[in-house]
């Protein structure tokens, strides 16, 4: 019987049975923490009174970590990856019009496809849209800043909007964030949800900022950093720049029968 | 030297953000641009399974509640079954429960709530089952990668005590920290969840 019938036979019953790994799939790759910053960064001020100073709790993958939510197209509108036109009351927003695009894969390689791709940025002044952002520079009347889409079967998104301003912060009395666009992904299980930002190739502001480093590794900032991507621009028309997004790999399904004796 | 693996490497987390609710929840920052939003009522009317509601306060090392938190939750039906569709994405166990939720903490007082169904047990991959719980995922200005926790629940005293992970728990003081108070409230059952990032009752946080 193949792992989908048993599946399917599980779901006519009201007992827990055995559990099935989804799509094939195993354990997730044990996250690798030296690349990832830890919660206690003191150069990033906030930071301090809101980490833990306890070790975390490190669990074997259960159904709870190895599933997550699934997104189809009717969560979607038609125009949630277009920026430019999402929220737009009478003409485009004021900015450098660009096209963010890249693939999510997993550590494997493998493309995560089908997968929630969320995003949110300031406007080309450097303000959000949010009712707590009382920066000077002006909100843009037809910039909403959040988009959201669905990778294709190869793992690949794009978004349309316009490249986001830095901006002050309260960290040091001089601070200000290098130009970013949040990202937020979901992939095949709980334990790949991952939120970051994206940086734009050439941004002076990205090598003294707080939150940058509170990433360990320069390696691992460097792939925050979106290059120009001058193939994919279009003439007349928009700048490109490309963000390829890695989460966590799987172990194969073969493997894990092996573990269980089969 | 040995010749490097083939891996790629997990791109890095940073924080969320002051203004999560832009991306995530944009009715809450104050605009309305998505017809559909994602929020924090999981269930609707066809849902099997008890109602509850979930709410609580995510603290900091001083006690104060921040008022900048998002929290996901992800969690069984009622009969203790993720919905990850049968065959993949797209197709649904359930189509009245997709078992996620997202809420942010009110901006005054840093309170969350969230409306669903009390899970079942799960069954375990090596046998055994996981005594019923709610995965939370949690994130914030000043969190750098997101929290990982669970909540358990106070009436499931049985389950709770054979429960794997809650047994990893060496100090069993702290095991505490992940189970949820039941009460009632107009007739329906109310858990009360605080998170304590920091501090004497820092809640169990899992590297997943």
């Amino acid at each position: 019987m193949t792992n989908a019938a048993q599946r399917g036979a599980s779901h006519r019953s009201n007992r827990p049975e055995p559990f099935q790994p989804p799509y094939e799939d195993g354990e997730f790759f044990q996250r690798d923490r030296s690349l990832q910053p830890p919660a206690y960064a003191p150069g990033y001020k906030t930071s301090v009174l809101r980490s833990p100073r306890q070790a975390l709790l490190s669990i074997d993958n259960s159904p709870s970590e190895m599933t997550g939510p699934v997104f189809g197209h009717n969560d979607l509108g038609p125009l949630d990856n277009d920026l430019i036109r999402n929220y737009a009351k009478d003409g485009d927003p004021i900015g450098e019009r660009i096209l963010v695009h890249g693939r999510v894969l997993d550590e494997t390689g493998r493309a995560v496809p089908q997968t929630l791709v969320e995003l949110w940025q300031a406007n080309a002044g450097g303000r959000y849209r949010h009712k707590k952002d009382t920066y000077l520079a002006p909100i843009d009347p037809n910039f909403g800043g959040c988009g959201r889409t669905l990778t294709d079967e190869n793992g690949y998104y794009f978004f349309r909007t316009v490249k986001p301003g830095p901006y002050p912060w309260r960290n040091y009395v001089n601070s200000w964030r290098p130009a970013h666009i949040h990202f937020s992904i979901f992939g095949s299980g709980f334990a790949q949800r991952l939120i970051t930002q994206m940086y734009f190739e050439g941004d002076p502001l990205i090598k003294i900022c707080p939150i940058v480093h509170t990433v360990p590794d320069e390696a691992a900032i460097d792939r925050l950093i979106a290059p120009l991507d001058l193939n994919a621009a279009a003439p007349f028309d928009m700048l490109a720049y490309r963000f390829d997004i890695v989460l966590r790999g799987r172990r194969s399904t073969l493997f894990d029968n092996k573990l269980e004796g089969n | 030297m040995a010749p490097p693996l083939p891996y790629l490497k997990e791109t890095a987390s940073q924080t969320a953000g002051p203004y999560v609710h832009i991306g995530l929840i944009p009715d809450m920052a104050g605009f309305d641009i998505y017809e559909r939003n994602f929020g924090a009522v999981l269930v609707g009317p066809d849902t099997p399974g008890e109602r509850i509601a979930v709410e609580g306060r995510v603290l900091d090392g001083t006690g104060t509640p921040l008022r900048d938190v998002l929290i996901e939750i992800w969690q069984a039906d009622a009969a203790g079954r993720y919905n990850q569709g049968a065959d993949g994405p797209g197709e649904s166990v359930d189509a009245d429960f997709r078992g996620w939720g997202r809420a942010g903490s009110d901006f005054k007082t840093g309170l969350y709530a969230f409306e669903t169904i009390k899970p079942g047990p799960v069954a375990q991959r090596r046998g055994g089952a996981a005594a019923p719980h709610i995965n939370f995922w949690i994130v914030a200005r000043g969190v750098n990668i997101g929290l990982n926790t669970r909540m358990y629940f106070s009436d499931e005293e049985t389950a709770n005590a054979a429960d794997p992970v809650l047994n990893m728990i060496e100090q069993e003081n702290r095991r505490a920290t992940l189970i949820a108070q039941r009460s009632e409230r107009d007739g329906k059952a109310v858990y009360a969840f605080d998170i304590h990032l920091q501090g004497e009752n820092e809640t169990v946080f899992l590297d997943i």
